[in-house]
C-alpha cells in the first residue's frame, strides 16, 4: 500500500492576549491510500485544527506535510490552487456550510465551475446530476434552497459538493455529529461506500467513540494538542494504553444491559493549552500522575508492534 | 411500595400555525412511580420536548394547544389548576433541567443569586438563609461555595450543567424533568454529571422523566424506557424489556443504527426513509413507509396497543410474533 499522506511534527500555535495557545503540538502519522484515520477526542483538543491545517486552510506553524510523497506545507497560491483538487472537506454543521442563497444544484456544481472542469453548461450539469444521484438525493430537489431540507439530505449535498472533483483525500469534521442516529447511520453507509467505490482516503474527526471505531482503520487519540495514542482500530478497543483513552473508552454509554461497567471518573475538565509547562498535560486529571509525568514532555512510544503511548508510566501502569 | 407520582392519560397535543395543525403529541399515556426514572428515547421532532413542556404546562400558547386528555401529579390535574397553582408547583414540585447549559442560566446574574432566587420563591427565608442554602446546593453538585459570586460566563459548559442541577434540585422537588441534559458535554464529562444526578436522586428519591436520543445513556440510568416515534409511544417496559426484547419494528431498527463499542459490524442497518411530516400524518401506522415489516393492514388502520408481556406495550400488529424482514 503506497502512503497518501504523510504528517511530520506537525504543529499549530494561535498567539491569544493571554499567550501562545499550543493547538496542535508535534502530531506525526503516515495515511495509506484508501484508508481512513480516525482523530478523536473532546471539544478543544485540537482535533478539528488538526484536519484543517493539513488541507491548509489554516497555515502550519511548524512541521511537515508531505502529499504522495511531495512536501506541501508551503505551498504557493498556484499549487495550492492543484491541492484544493485533490483534498476536499465535509463540514460537522451542514446547516451553516452551504450558502443558503445558492440552490443544492448550484453548490454542487460552484468547484466544477471553479476550475472550468467542463466546456458548457450542460456537461456541468449533466455532472452534477450524477453526483446528486451517486449520494442518494433525488433530482427533484436541484431547485431546492438548503433551508428546505433536512439535516440528512444536507449532508448529502456536502458531501455531493465535496466528491465534485475527484479528490484522493476528504476530510470529515464531525460529518454525523448534528445528525439522527437513524440519518446518522445512512450517512455513515453511504460514506463507507463512497470510499470502496472510488478508493477516497478518509481523516474522520469525531468525539463519538462509537463512530469511529465503526468506521476507521487508525486511531489517533488526541488531548490538548497532543498526541496520546495511536494503534490501528481494532488493537485499541482491545487493549488501550494510555490512562486517558482508558478513561474516555470507559465514560461511553453502552446501549445494552448485558455490558455492565462502571465508568472510570476523572476529575476536572480541560483546559486550554495556553503557554503549556513541559511534562503531561493530562496529568493533573490523571489518577496515575508520579513527579516523573511532570518532569519531561512524553514523546510516542511503541509499546506493542504498532501501538503507539505517549505516556511516562504506561510500561508500569499496563504491565508490558 | 410502590407510589404513583405522575400519570399521564391520553395526552394529545397541537401546534395551530398558519390553518395547519401539527399533530406532535398524540394519545400518550404514561405512569411514574415515585423514585423511578423514565427514559423518553426518540429522534428530532419525535415530540419528546413538547411532552415535557406540556406537564409543567409551559408550551408556548399559542401556537401549542393541550387538545385532550389529563396530567395527574400527586392525584391532582394539572391541566385543571389555576395559573398561580402552576407557579407554584413549577420548580417546588416539578423542575426541569434543559439541553443547553449555555441558555439557561441568566448571564447577568451570579450563579448563586439564580440559586437562592429559586429558594426565596418557593420557601419563606431570609436572604441570609437563602444564600447559605444556595452555597450548600452548589457544593452538592461538586462547585466550591466560594463560587457563588461568579457568573455564568466563568464557568465551563460541565460547570454550568452542573449549576442549573443545583437550581433544578433546590427546593427538593418530587419530579425532575431532564431534557438532554448531557448531549451538549463531552463523554468525559457527561460521565461526571450522569453520575452526580443518578446520586442526588436518590439520595432524595426523586423521580425523574430523562428525554434522550442516547439508548446508551439510557442502559445506565433508566428503570423504564418509553420510545417515541412522530408524537406517538411506540413501545414502552422496563430497560429489560426493551433492551432483551425489543419488539417494536422501530425500536429494533434504532438499535440496528448505533455502531457499538463492542460488536464488530460491517455495515449499519439504518432505517431508511425520514419521519413522516407531523401535519399530515398517515391514515395507518405512522412507521409505514420505514417499516421492513410492513403488512397491508398497517396502511388502512393504526395499531393498538398490545401487552406482549406484563408491562410491555408495543404499538404494531406485529406485536409478540416474530419480525419478518430483518
Amino acid at each position: 500500500m503506497s502512503v497518501l499522506l504523510e504528517v511530520q511534527n506537525l504543529k499549530k500555535y494561535f498567539n491569544t492576549p493571554k499567550g501562545v495557545l499550543h493547538a496542535v503540538d508535534g502530531v506525526s502519522f503516515k495515511l495509506e491510500r484508501g484508508k481512513t484515520l480516525g482523530i478523536v477526542g473532546e471539544s478543544g483538543c485540537g482535533k478539528s485544527t488538526l484536519g484543517r491545517t493539513i488541507i491548509h486552510l489554516l497555515d502550519s506553524t511548524e512541521g511537515k506535510i508531505l502529499f504522495e510523497g511531495k512536501d506541501i506545507t508551503h505551498p504557493t497560491k498556484k499549487e495550492l490552487k492543484i491541492l484544493r483538487r485533490e483534498m476536499q472537506m465535509i463540514f460537522q454543521d451542514p446547516y451553516s456550510s452551504l450558502n443558503p442563497r445558492m440552490t443544492v444544484e448550484r453548490i454542487i456544481a460552484e468547484p466544477l465551475l471553479i476550475y472550468k472542469q467542463y466546456d458548457s453548461k450542460e456537461e456541468t450539469y449533466k455532472r452534477v446530476r450524477e453526483l446528486m444521484d451517486i449520494v442518494g438525493i433525488s433530482p427533484r430537489f436541484a431547485d431546492s434552497y438548503p433551508h428546505e431540507l433536512d439535516g440528512g439530505r444536507r449532508q448529502r449535498v456536502g458531501i455531493a459538493r465535496a466528491l465534485a472533483l475527484e479528490p484522493k483525500l476528504i476530510v470529515c469534521d464531525e460529518p454525523v455529529s448534528a445528525l439522527d442516529v437513524s440519518i446518522q447511520a445512512q450517512i455513515l453507509n453511504l460514506m463507507q461506500d463512497l470510499q470502496e467505490e472510488f478508493g477516497l482516503t478518509y481523516i474522520f474527526i469525531t468525539h463519538d467513540m462509537s463512530v469511529v471505531k465503526h468506521i476507521s482503520d487508525n486511531i489517533l487519540v488526541m488531548y490538548m494538542g497532543i498526541p496520546f495514542e495511536f494503534a490501528e482500530s481494532k488493537e485499541l478497543f482491545k487493549k488501550h494504553y494510555h490512562p486517558y483513552t482508558k478513561a474516555l473508552l470507559s465514560a461511553v454509554p453502552i446501549p445494552s444491559i448485558k455490558y455492565k461497567k462502571k465508568p472510570i471518573l476523572i476529575k476536572g475538565e480541560i483546559s486550554s493549552p495556553i503557554n503549556p509547562q513541559p511534562g503531561c498535560r493530562f496529568a493533573l486529571r490523571c489518577p496515575y500522575k508520579q513527579d516523573v509525568c511532570l518532569q519531561q514532555d512524553n514523546p510516542l512510544v511503541e509499546l506493542s508492534p504498532n501501538h503507539f503511548v505517549s505516556c511516562a508510566r504506561a510500561r508500569e501502569v499496563n504491565d508490558v | 411500595m410502590k407510589e404513583k407520582l405522575l400519570e399521564i392519560n391520553n395526552l394529545t397535543v397541537h401546534y395551530v400555525v398558519e390553518n395547519e395543525v401539527v399533530q406532535a403529541v398524540n394519545n400518550v399515556s404514561i405512569t411514574l412511580n415515585r423514585g423511578e426514572t423514565l427514559g423518553l428515547v426518540g429522534e428530532t421532532g419525535a415530540g419528546k420536548t413538547t411532552l415535557a413542556l406540556s406537564i409543567l404546562r409551559l408550551l408556548p400558547d399559542p401556537p401549542g394547544r393541550i387538545a385532550d386528555g389529563e396530567i395527574i401529579f400527586n392525584g391532582k390535574d394539572l391541566l385543571k389548576c389555576s395559573d398561580k397553582e402552576m407557579r407554584k408547583i413549577r420548580g417546588e414540585k416539578i423542575s426541569m433541567i434543559f439541553q443547553d447549559p449555555m441558555t439557561s442560566l441568566n448571564p447577568v446574574l451570579t450563579v448563586g443569586e439564580q440559586i437562592s432566587e429559586m429558594i426565596r420563591l418557593h420557601r419563606k427565608v431570609s436572604r441570609t438563609e437563602s444564600t447559605r442554602l444556595a452555597v450548600e446546593a452548589l457544593e452538592s453538585v461538586g462547585i466550591p461555595g466560594e463560587r457563588y459570586l461568579e457568573y455564568p460566563h466563568q464557568f465551563s459548559g460541565g460547570m454550568k450543567q452542573r449549576v442549573v442541577i443545583a437550581i433544578a434540585l433546590a427546593c427538593n422537588p418530587e419530579l425532575l424533568i431532564a431534557d438532554e441534559p448531557t448531549t451538549a458535554l463531552d463523554v468525559t464529562i457527561q460521565a461526571q454529571v450522569l453520575n452526580l444526578m443518578m446520586n442526588l436522586k436518590k439520595e432524595k428519591n426523586t423521580s425523574l422523566i430523562l428525554i434522550t436520543h442516547d439508548l446508551g445513556v439510557v442502559a445506565e440510568t433508566c428503570d423504564k424506557v418509553a420510545i417515541v416515534y412522530a408524537g406517538e409511544i411506540v413501545e414502552y417496559g422496563t430497560l429489560e424489556h426493551i433492551f432483551n426484547n425489543p419488539s417494536h419494528p422501530y425500536t429494533v431498527g434504532l438499535f440496528g443504527c448505533i455502531p457499538n463499542l463492542y460488536q464488530d459490524v460491517k455495515r449499519l442497518k439504518p432505517i431508511p426513509g425520514m419521519m413522516p411530516n407531523p401535519t399530515d400524518l398517515p391514515v395507518g401506522c405512522n412507521f409505514f413507509e420505514r417499516c421492513s415489516s410492513r403488512m397491508d393492514c398497517c396502511k388502512e388502520k393504526k395499531p393498538a396497543t398490545i401487552e406482549v408481556e406484563p408491562g410491555h406495550l408495543v404499538k404494531c400488529f406485529m406485536a409478540g410474533e416474530e419480525l419478518t424482514g430483518r
